[in-house]
């Protein structure tokens, strides 16, 4: 297990990372997640002994001060992979497997193994020059886990891949993860890839940890505003409005509430208990999208089903799903 | 539309621009240092007018000519591996770590490669006949050695050091992140990333060393000579130009077998680096390589202390007579004029031979780094590039000569032009000048130059927004390397400047001639005055935190 005791880094003398306490039991995948600049790869490299920290970075309630980065045991990706470009692909993966004295004959069949893991077997030979960058994230993963790391740290596995392949690769590494049984910190600022392989999630924020817990009680109890508005929820409403869209959706809450609404949170109805006047129309594959001026709340996203084309100016009634909002307060 | 605006020739294309932007240089090139040094080797084959290449081959079977090729390959070869040695430890010290007065000991590491070689020569011999003296090394090829290892240590520093600098720091934390310890980091992942930029300095520092004059000659005397000075005394001494042409050729032939080998370690740029290391505090583990640098400057520092101690001292009493004397001609009438006639010349001497290198230099740098689009004009851009390092390893004392013989008469008669001087000095100075300018050039992203223009520069205008900005630090500190090489020139000038009107590196030899403690004096006085000149403009270029001779 890794736990981390208020850790803190400063970068000459300006903080980069301030009191950061969190634990990861093993075999779970926690992603850290953050805007960019707010501290959340530095915490990774403190973790992989490559920045001085202060507080305690325990394995195992067995400190780490001090003990140097190849000595941790744990296995670092970067984001672009850092393959060294001047060995092959199996050289690649067998990199630590030779730094560990594995003989040879057992090292080229645990590359094959590896390589087969993330989907590239047959491709000892080439140089990474030559690999597209999702094959280039797999052979570094690849890499990374032939250390057999106790903890797998992942800087942004994805972010350098496009929209489609990082779906695909998001699910993949899921499921290597899981198969390996590796615990894992992930760093990322893609709420998307955390949700697709994380089991908790920590939100970093200027450099503290705002929130940590498993991914679906985060996803459903932000914070606060900023945490909600990061995670993805289009709108962060307070006092007469807060209130209208709660007694809209059916949930009964005492004295003034902060509620965060997602993007989907307000349905065009019929029946439905809000009335306003449609600002915007956007029609997507799936849906309509909203910007509607809701009596009473002031502008807010709506969606309806694409059969529905409701024109601006136009007035339309509307009901508020209480799945898709959540009471910060 | 496309392409309309791109500038520097980005209109016009092909090889007739890339040719048009070369020709004043290639054509100072060819009279000055093609036509002189072809008129040199050309005496040599044709003694009465008649081919007599086997002559020449005659020489090199000579055993005084297996003597001392024996001889420059030896002591080059352990100059150069003692100074990779001592070298690669201060580089990382001094480029990935913060230690007190960096910028101050990088800056003096650099005034050897700079310091006229007369003045090395004297430095160290003041260094062994005096405190040192015990060593027994004077006169010997070990004091040779030590002083090439002097000159060079700065150009590995450098060069590797700004190679250093520049890594990507990743892929080593990557090592170390799946359990490589830093030796293992260093041998496997740091080394193989560095080994272009350790070769290139290699290859030129035995170049350098295989083409030093100045230091060989006050050195080694006449017991020990390398090709370069027995060229020199083949030449002034024996008039035997045959065997002086042999092994100018066979030092040509070298010289463009190392810059070749230079050319294509030359390390690739990849700017894609997104993570610049940031230098780190030094720990218990970076115990050697601080040592090797304590060691590397002592080694620096001891001979030129020596060289002012001794300036400052008069029949062992602090005195500043020395300095006074420089104002005079010295005793039994050494120079025919004062040596701070000669200081004076020399900077005005320098002041030419800057602008000439700069201008040439610049016509080069922007030739050889203008995109190639086809590969004929590559290859052409490539020729270039090599054409003009060439002086960086021919015998000064070749051309020197050739100057002498092949620019006497009409219609190019400069043997009394004051130009002459300055002309052979910028063509020495000028690959520093190149090679400065051109890593410069090539950061540059071309995409910055089309985003200009896409907002509406006009050619001109894109250069003055991109380029200018980019290259004033560079092109201050190649002014400033030029300033100093052309400072220090010994070598060519030593054959074309006359007894009235020398520089001064001509100044100091000549008083190391002539018997006298006044003399003797005065010139250690007087290589003093130079080194602090010379450590003064460096300092300058240091300030200026150009990457300089990253890539020579």
């Amino acid at each position: 297990m890794l736990s981390l005791r208020e850790v803190s880094v400063r970068y000459d003398g300006s903080p980069a990372l301030t009191d950061v306490s969190l634990d990861l039991p093993d075999g779970q995948v926690l992603a850290v997640l953050g805007p960019s600049g707010s501290g959340k790869s530095t915490l990774l490299r403190a973790v992989a002994g490559l920045e001085q920290s202060t507080g305690t970075i325990a394995w195992d309630d067995r400190d780490l001060t001090g003990v140097p980065t190849h000595k941790r045991g744990f296995a670092l990706m970067f984001q672009d992979g850092q393959l060294f470009g001047h060995l092959t692909v199996a050289a690649n993966v067998g990199y630590p497997l030779r730094l560990r004295h594995v003989p040879r004959p057992r090292r080229r069949e645990r590359v094959a193994e590896l390589l087969a893991l993330v989907g590239l077997a047959g491709y000892e030979r080439r140089l990474p020059g030559t690999l597209s960058g999702g094959e280039r994230q797999r052979v570094a993963l690849a890499r990374a886990l032939a250390v057999e790391p106790r903890l797998l740290l992942l800087d942004e596995p994805l972010s350098a891949l496009d929209a489609g392949l990082r779906g695909r690769l998001a699910a993949d590494l899921r499921a290597i993860l899981v198969a390996a049984g590796t615990t894992a910190l992930l760093v990322t600022h893609d709420q998307e890839e955390a949700y697709a392989v994380a089991d908790r999630l920590a939100v970093v924020r200027a450099g503290r940890l705002v929130q940590e817990g498993p991914v679906a009680q985060v996803w459903q109890r932000p914070a606060d505003p900023e945490t909600a508005l990061f995670l993805g929820y289009a709108r962060v409403l307070e006092g007469a409005p807060a209130a209208a869209v709660l007694a809209a959706a059916g949930v009964g809450h005492a004295g003034p509430a902060t509620v965060a609404v997602r993007r989907s949170a307000l349905v065009l109805a019929e029946d439905g208990p809000l009335s306003g006047v449609v600002v915007q129309a956007r029609a997507t594959p799936d849906q309509v999208r909203l910007v509607v001026d809701v009596d009473g709340v002031g502008e807010m996203d709506a969606v309806a089903g694409s059969a529905a084309h409701p024109g601006p100016g136009e007035k339309v009634r509307l009901r508020a799903d209480q799945d898709r909002l959540s009471i910060l307060s | 539309m496309e392409r309309r605006h791109l500038p520097l020739g980005g209109r016009l294309r092909g090889p007739v621009t890339l040719l048009a932007l070369a020709a004043v240089p290639v054509a100072v090139l060819a009279v000055f240092f093609v036509l002189p040094v072809v008129g040199m080797v050309g005496r040599g084959f044709r003694p009465e007018g008649h081919w007599d290449v086997g002559g020449v081959l005659d020489v090199l079977a000579r055993p005084q000519v297996h003597r001392v090729l024996w001889f420059t390959v030896w002591t080059s070869t352990a100059a150069t591996a003692v100074t990779l040695v001592l070298g690669l430890p201060a580089a990382y010290v001094l480029h990935r770590l913060t230690v007190p007065l960096r910028r101050v000991v990088r800056a003096a590491l650099l005034v050897p490669f700079v310091l006229p070689t007369v003045v090395v020569g004297v430095a160290f011999r003041q260094l062994f006949t005096g405190p040192l003296a015990w060593l027994h090394v004077d006169g010997t090829p070990w004091a040779i050695l030590a002083g090439l290892v002097f000159f060079n240590a700065a150009v590995v520093v450098r060069a590797v050091g700004a190679a250093w600098e520049s890594l990507d720091p990743r892929p080593g934390e990557a090592a170390a992140a799946l359990g490589a310890s830093p030796g293992t980091v260093f041998r496997t992942v740091t080394l193989p990333a560095l080994r272009p930029a350790i070769v290139g300095a290699g290859s030129v520092v035995f170049l350098f060393c295989a083409t030093s004059f100045g230091v060989v000659l006050t050195l080694g005397g006449l017991r020990y000579a390398s090709v370069e000075t027995e060229i020199y005394l083949l030449t002034t001494n024996l008039l035997d130009l045959q065997g002086a042409a042999a092994l100018s050729l066979l030092q040509l032939l070298v010289v463009v077998a190392l810059l070749l080998i230079g050319a294509r370690s030359r390390p690739m740029r990849t700017s894609t680096q997104r993570a610049p290391a940031r230098p780190r505090r030094p720990r218990r583990g970076d115990l050697p390589q601080l040592a090797v640098t304590v060691l590397l400057l002592a080694f620096v520092a001891l001979p030129l202390a020596t060289l002012l101690i001794g300036s400052l001292q008069v029949d062992g009493h602090w005195s500043l007579a020395n300095y006074r004397a420089l104002d005079s001609t010295g005793s039994h009438q050494a120079l025919l004029e004062p040596a701070t006639t000669a200081l004076n010349l020399s900077l005005r001497i320098a002041v030419d031979a800057t602008l000439l290198a700069l201008t040439l230099g610049l016509l080069v740098a922007l030739s050889v780094t203008r995109r190639a689009r086809t590969r004929g004009e590559r290859r052409l851009r490539g020729i270039l590039d090599a054409l003009f390092m060439l002086p960086l390893g021919v015998s000064a004392v070749t051309l020197g000569f050739g100057f002498l013989v092949t620019l006497d008469r009409p219609p190019l008669d400069l043997r009394d032009s004051p130009w002459l001087v300055p002309i052979a000095q910028a063509l020495v100075a000028l690959p520093l000048v190149v090679r400065t300018l051109v890593p410069a050039l090539l950061g540059i992203d071309d995409r910055q130059r089309q985003a200009a223009a896409s907002l509406g520069a006009g050619p001109w205008r894109a250069v003055l927004v991109v380029d200018v900005p980019v290259l004033w630090r560079p092109l201050l500190a190649s002014a400033g390397f030029a300033f100093a090489a052309s400072l220090g020139e010994f070598g060519a000038t030593s054959f074309l400047a006359r007894d009235e009107n020398a520089t001064l590196p001509v100044v100091i030899y000549r008083l190391l001639g002539h018997p006298g403690a006044m003399n003797y004096g005065m010139a250690l006085a007087a290589s003093c005055v130079l080194a602090a000149t010379t450590a003064v403009v460096m300092l300058v270029v240091e300030r200026l935190r150009v990457p300089s001779l990253g890539v020579l």
